[in-house]
């Protein structure tokens, strides 16, 4: 690698992109302010962090959200944090510092123009110079990272806001906040790295602040297990990752993406190795974006506050995956298998997360298994090689599932309210809870029906146009493309790419049933959060809905970046032109070095068919969906059959627990503990070591008689042998 | 003529160490280390008309400190005998740990 500072000739080098490294700073900065403000507080006396401060009115709702607004409105708002103020300051302050700077060094690589057909590197210092292995600190500033930074700080900061209305009861506050910020910057160390070890340590800085975060109310048992099943099967991802990276260095001696690319040539089209590589870097991806069949955290995830549902396990930790797949692009436009394996796992996953939300009763679970259901989407689209497609529908998945999570947010803020002004411990986040809210939050409900329909694909809102795109993707490339002529476990490549479409409409089909279902029961039909607690019910404050109503106009227009050809005329496929530099080659050798080009009729027949699956999805659960007709959560009778087996996840916790974790805590007590830990390591080496030196001492002792006799003679036979030895030498 | 005187020598040293090895008596193990002290003051002599007359000082004062040692170490055994009335080496044990 290169160590010259900065790169000069290209076209960024003398621009506001020289600065980029302040991007990732900013909020590492508000991450050592709010975090020694968190533990400044903790020593002095008062509301310390961490305290149980909400739950002295005892559980309730098991993983309510907003669980320390217990007490604010019974008189005692002495809980609010007394850095509270300083900090909402400087959280929300350094990402939209962060996010300025990313929309000024934007403008500049939009400058750039032309001249940004390669990245702009830009190194900082040397990291690891040890033998052949030479690593740099360096971020990569091209057209992906750009379209991951903007979502990143820019979503980041709305979130940020909404946490300060959402979260300021609570007495960690600052702790949030530090959690938070250093959350986004680790994130954007991910996406701004130039090399797969830099990306790996933002991919393990996430996972850490998502541990952290998911477990932010850790006094709760509930909470801190969540955290820790996040963080566990994050680590089988990632020894995927590192597989991967041992393969990548071992065969082209770079891990540098600008190196990886040029080394890619030498790699064997669909060989073993280079299939492998892209496999174990999947296996990465699972993990970190919850997809089959390490997505079972993801859902319990939900247990951390909701901003954070909305940030990290939504708009961007999650969608890390789908982004490392389209920064190796050029390795996965190699490995036709690979890619059809990545499609296969990512519909199926849509298709099976889909269902289990057709059944659930937790608002947030539903949103969980949905996003889990639409990472898959990205996944298919990152799998058949139509890279844009699968980062456009991180974007506006980003837009809309932010604005479902924050919604939700809103909703659950407004039920904990009027719970906790009548000492109801009913579950604030249970949908057979609510009903007609729309009535008493108008705005979050017309925001929410906005991100719905959206998410549903009904034209022309963003996810319309980001999932018509996956389809059609998928479409395309059922013939005259590397996919479609390769095989998987001896299945040709075009009937799977005809099975991945199909699903993808079933999982389509189902997505439009499980949100109007939810919408259904949260916002319409009679309210049943009872008679007393009724008139607490309000809209959250401006500070919370702001953010909603920016992340409304962004799911509805967001789909205009990336048109398709047939409406967009000269607007058309933006983002298409846009990330060309870094995925288009990639892009062309999958679809055998030719745009793939579908007759205007079938690419109208595709639309209408999404758009007919979306409607028919509405119009099902519009028709048997009753929200009239449910009870109280308290009330409700047990499932049967198979909505049973749906409401229990297809009991996969279940299955894993007896397949995975029983026999791994077996083997652990039995083997692990009771053999090698106490028998072998206790028992041999270290009483083993002591019994021995006891031993020796033993037999030293008896060499000291006390008798003169005795050493006169070990003095002899000693003088004898030394004599001897030289004598016969 | 050397070679006898050697042999003596070895003869005599032998035996000396062989008593304080395997006798008891205070005295008798006193007289064998006046044995072995006189094997090698017989060396001394012997080899001296090889290597001149320096062995022979070395012979004087090892005679020397042998008869401060007989006057040391028998006033010890006379005091140890007044003490325990015994001079028997097995029995002279106090200080054994």
């Amino acid at each position: 690698m290169h160590t010259d500072l900065p790169p000069t000739g290209h076209p960024l080098a003398d621009t506001v992109a020289r600065f980029a490294w302040l991007i990732p700073v900013l909020p590492l900065l508000g991450f050592l302010a709010n975090g020694f403000l968190s533990l400044h507080a903790a020593a002095t006396p008062g509301p310390a962090d961490p305290s149980a401060g909400g739950n002295h009115h005892g559980d309730h709702g098991g993983h309510a959200a907003a669980h320390h607004d217990h007490g604010h409105e019974d008189g005692h708002h002495a809980e609010r944090h007394p850095a509270a103020g300083f900090v909402s300051l400087i959280g929300p302050g350094v990402l939209l510092a962060a996010f300025g700077l990313t929309i000024a060094v934007f403008f500049a690589m939009r400058g750039a123009g032309e001249g940004m057909h390669a990245p702009f590197v830009m190194t900082l210092f040397q990291w690891m110079p040890t033998g052949s292995l030479s690593l740099d600190v360096a971020f990569q500033l091209d057209q992906l990272s750009m379209v991951m930074m903007l979502i990143i700080t820019g979503i980041g900061t709305l979130i940020h806001l909404f946490s300060v209305g959402y979260m300021q009861d609570d007495p960690g506050y600052p702790r949030f906040f530090a959690y938070l910020n250093l959350f986004v910057f680790f994130m954007l160390i991910l996406v701004m790295g130039a090399s797969y070890p830099l990306m790996f340590v933002g991919w393990e800085g996430v996972g850490l602040c998502s541990y952290l975060l998911i477990g932010f109310w850790f006094s709760e048992q509930a909470n801190a297990d969540a955290g820790k099943k996040a963080f566990i099967m994050n680590r089988i991802g990632d020894f995927g990752m590192l597989v991967a990276m041992f393969l990548l260095f071992a065969n082209l001696g770079t891990l540098s993406y600008e190196g990886v690319r040029a080394g890619a040539a030498e790699l064997v089209f669909g060989g073993a190795l280079v299939t492998a590589i892209c496999l174990f870097l999947f296996l990465g991806a699972t993990g970190k974006s919850a997809q089959i069949p390490l997505f079972v955290w993801l859902p319990d995830a939900m247990a951390g506050p909701t901003p954070v549902s909305a940030l990290i396990h939504a708009a961007t930790m999650v969608t890390a995956g789908v982004y490392m797949i389209a920064r190796s692009a050029t390795l996965f436009s190699l490995a036709p298998v690979a890619q059809l394996t990545v499609a296969v796992v990512g519909v199926l996953t849509a298709v099976f997360a889909a269902t289990i939300g057709l059944k659930q009763w937790d608002i947030k679970k539903v949103l969980a298994y949905s996003t889990v259901s639409q990472l898959g989407y990205m996944f298919v689209g990152v799998g058949v090689g139509a890279y844009t497609a699968g980062v456009f529908h991180l974007m506006t998945h980003a837009f809309f599932k932010a604005l479902l999570f924050l919604g939700s947010g809103s909703v659950i803020y407004a039920m904990h309210c009027a719970y906790h002004a009548t000492h109801n411990y009913a579950d604030a986040q249970d949908m057979r809870n609510m009903g007609g809210l729309k009535a008493f939050m108008p705005v979050t409900a017309t925001l929410m029906w906005i991100a719905t329909l959206a998410i549903a694909g009904i034209p022309p809102l963003s996810g319309f146009v980001s999932k018509d795109e996956i389809l059609a993707a998928v479409f395309a490339r059922t013939h005259h493309s590397t996919l479609a002529e390769a095989t998987w476990l001896g299945i040709p490549g075009s009937v799977v790419l005809y099975g991945i479409y199909a699903l993808g409409l079933a999982a389509a089909l189902m997505t439009a049933v499980y949100m109007t279902r939810m919408m259904l029961y949260t916002f319409h039909g009679p309210n049943r959060t009872g008679e007393a607690e009724r008139p607490h019910l309000a809209e959250a404050p401006w500070i919370m809905t702001g953010p909603l109503v920016v992340l409304g106009i962004l799911s509805a227009v967001g789909g205009f970046v990336n048109l398709p050809k047939l409406f967009g005329g000269g607007m058309a496929e933006i983002l298409h032109h846009w990330l060309e530099p870094v995925v288009g080659e990639a892009t062309l050798q999958v679809t055998l070095g030719e745009t793939p080009h579908l007759s205007h009729a079938t690419e109208y027949a595709l639309i209408g068919t999404a758009v007919a699956i979306a409607v028919i999805g509405i119009a099902l659960a519009w028709t048997r969906c009753k929200p009239a007709a449910l009870v109280p959560a308290a009330e409700a009778p047990a499932e049967v059959g198979l909505e049973k087996t749906l409401a229990n996840k297809w009991y996969v916790d279940e299955a894993y627990d007896r397949a995975v974790v029983q026999p791994t805590l077996g083997v652990s007590r039995t083997v692990l503990w009771k053999g090698l830990d106490t028998g072998v390591i206790d028992g041999l080496f270290v009483n083993g070591s002591a019994y021995l030196m006891r031993g020796l001492g033993w037999v030293g002792s008896q060499l000291q008689t006390g008798r003169v006799g005795t050493y006169a003679w070990v003095l002899v036979l000693g003088a004898v042998a030394i004599l001897s030895a030289f004598s016969f030498r | 003529m050397l070679a006898e005187s050697l042999l003596l020598s070895a003869v005599l040293f032998t035996i000396g160490v062989v008593g304080v090895l395997t006798r008891r008596n205070a005295i008798i193990l006193f007289m064998c280390v006046e044995l072995m002290l006189n094997a090698v003051n017989l060396t001394f002599v012997a080899l001296s008309t090889l290597y001149g007359a320096t062995g022979q000082v070395f012979v004087i004062m090892v005679m020397t400190v042998a008869a401060a040692e007989a006057a040391v170490g028998l006033a010890i055994i006379i005091s140890i005998f007044r003490h325990r009335q015994t001079v028997h080496l097995d029995d002279i044990n106090l200080l054994k740990g």
